[in-house]
């Protein structure tokens, strides 16, 4: 199992404890308001992610083989959503981010919050995670 | 007084569940729900009168016609308009406006004026820049208040020899505004402009008289009026029309058509190119005939009352702002609890059965004067109830102590 994959099965685990959706989003609100900042210079409109009711900001690093993601989103419940993708795909190769499937998602019932009519910048912030990964790869 | 518990059992939609919660409908501003006479009307249309409008010589193409003509008169009746030609049918008011707005391209030169105001939905913005954009004209724009009004004196200041369309939305679909259009109509035509009014917000909520009135143009939307999806109407004075140059080239709207010179219908069908959409203007009247029967002031006089209630009762939620508070307003009411971004109170009350708009609500000029990144918005409609805004402010609350 690679170490993405691992930490999807954690993350489906740590899911599996919640009864209802009032836990899960409350979960959703404190991985918000945990995840590390990004750093202000990087808050630029390059890295913005429009959404229609939310935006994302994503910057990546690419140091010691792996790509270190930081973000931002000014929705909390948002910004939950990108701390668990940044718990899995940041600090991974960028060969595992390209190829990784991110199975997870349907798993702890957050389908809706990334289907494409979701204009919350989800959808798109994997898309740019997954474009960094190509990119420095190569 | 109606009876709207009774209105209720009309609407198949709302007796169903949403996440396990019963449905407390609030995004009425977006689109409304469909009372049955129009859900049958639509299907009705295909079981038994399906043909196309204004072509075959044979029974079923003449009963759809009839049907489809029939609607038109009613929407004449409606909108008290002096002529059933003078009701294009479109497939909504963003299409409605475009008709007009791509018929100014060539109707304007460089050095003439478009004035629309700050508080516009977006596709009675755009349209507008495009149309400057080939023209050379210039767009100005009337400046909001605190409050959510138009600046009238800004207004004032701009109209010139120079203004030759003037165009304004009757009610604001984010702030609930109800602007003064008499008054803007009648200062825009006494400098010689035309008057479009984006009554998309207005048509299921404020009866209307377009004689009276007196507006050029008058655009509204079935689906936001207890209707189907993809028609609408763009009322306008028959001179007006016929000034204006045809949107789309097709069946339907010619006279005749040669390699050397095609000529143009008349109104309606210059502007009806081809196949419209029968089904939906077939139950588009069912649609006008639901309002009529519970009759607009009735329905103008219980919105009142319901926007008036929450209005009081969201207040009372520590914390909450209201965009929007001119004193003259429909039921749209928009607002902020503390700093909470309104997708977060979106989300968790939706998980509760309500479903409230959030976002710009294609609005962006407005969240930018006002600095936010978007708002929470209640829109009201004639089925809603006092038990339901009730449901709502709780809901608002648990979200509030859930996000803080």
């Amino acid at each position: 199992m690679s170490t993405i994959q691992k930490i999807q099965a954690e993350i489906i685990e740590d899911f599996g404890m919640f009864d209802d959706w009032m836990q899960k989003y409350e979960y959703l609100i404190d991985l918000g308001k945990e995840l590390a900042p990004i750093k202000e210079q990087y808050k630029t409109e390059d890295n913005l992610i429009k959404g229609c009711q939310s935006r994302v900001w994503l910057h990546a690093e690419h140091t010691q083989g792996k790509i270190i993601f930081t973000a931002d989103s000014d929705a909390i419940m948002t910004k939950g959503i990108v701390a668990i993708l940044i718990n899995v795909l940041s600090n991974q190769t960028p060969k595992d981010i390209a190829t990784a499937k991110l199975d997870f998602i349907n798993e702890i019932g957050l389908k809706e919050q990334l289907s494409p009519t979701r204009a919350n910048g989800l959808v798109s912030m994997i898309k740019k995670m997954k474009l960094y990964a190509i990119a420095f790869n190569n | 007084m109606l009876n709207i518990s009774k209105i209720r059992a009309q609407f198949p939609i709302l007796s169903r569940k949403v996440n396990g919660q019963d449905l407390v409908y609030f995004d009425n501003g977006a689109t409304t729900q469909k009372p049955q006479s129009v859900i049958t009307a639509e299907s009705n249309y295909y079981q038994n009168e399906n043909s196309n409008v204004h072509r075959g010589v044979h029974f079923l193409s003449g009963l759809a016609t009839d049907k489809f003509e029939e609607t038109r008169i009613t929407i004449q009746n409606f909108i008290s308009a002096k002529h059933s030609h003078e009701i294009i049918f479109t497939k909504g008011t963003t299409d409605s406006i475009n008709i007009v707005a791509s018929g100014y391209r060539t109707l304007l030169n460089k050095g003439d004026e478009i004035i629309i105001s700050e508080l516009e939905h977006h596709s009675n913005i755009v349209p507008w820049q495009m149309c400057c954009e080939q023209s050379g004209a210039t767009l100005k724009v009337i400046p909001l208040l605190d409050n959510g009004s138009l600046d009238m004196i800004a207004f004032e200041n701009f109209l010139s020899e120079n203004t030759k369309l003037v165009s304004v939305s009757h009610i604001s679909n984010t702030l609930g505004t109800i602007n003064p259009i008499e008054e803007i109509i009648e200062k825009a035509q006494a400098v010689g402009a035309k008057v479009l009014i984006d009554g998309a917000q207005a048509a299921s909520h404020i009866s209307l008289n377009m004689q009276s009135l007196g507006a050029d143009f008058y655009c509204f939307s079935a689906h936001k009026m207890y209707g189907p999806t993809g028609v609408g109407v763009l009322y306008g004075k028959e001179d007006v029309l016929n000034e204006l140059p045809p949107y789309q080239g097709g069946g339907e709207m010619i006279k005749e058509v040669s390699f050397k010179k095609t000529t143009y219908a008349n109104l309606p069908h210059k502007f009806e190119a081809g196949t419209p959409n029968i089904a939906g203007v077939v139950a588009f009247k069912a649609a006008i005939d639901f309002i009529t029967e519970l009759g607009l002031s009735n329905i103008a006089k219980y919105e009142g009352e319901l926007l008036q209630y929450a209005t009081e009762e969201v207040l009372k939620i520590e914390g909450l702002k209201i965009y929007g508070t001119a004193k003259n307003k429909s039921g749209i009411i928009s607002f902020n609890i503390n700093e909470l971004h309104p997708y977060d109170i979106g989300m968790i009350v939706d998980k509760m059965g309500i479903a409230i708009r959030t976002g710009h609500h294609c609005t962006q000029p407005i969240m930018e004067r006002f600095n936010i990144p978007g708002t929470a918005r209640i829109s009201l409609a004639v089925y809603n109830t006092k038990e339901e805004i009730d449901i709502c402010i709780n809901a608002l609350k648990k979200a509030k102590m859930m996000l803080s």
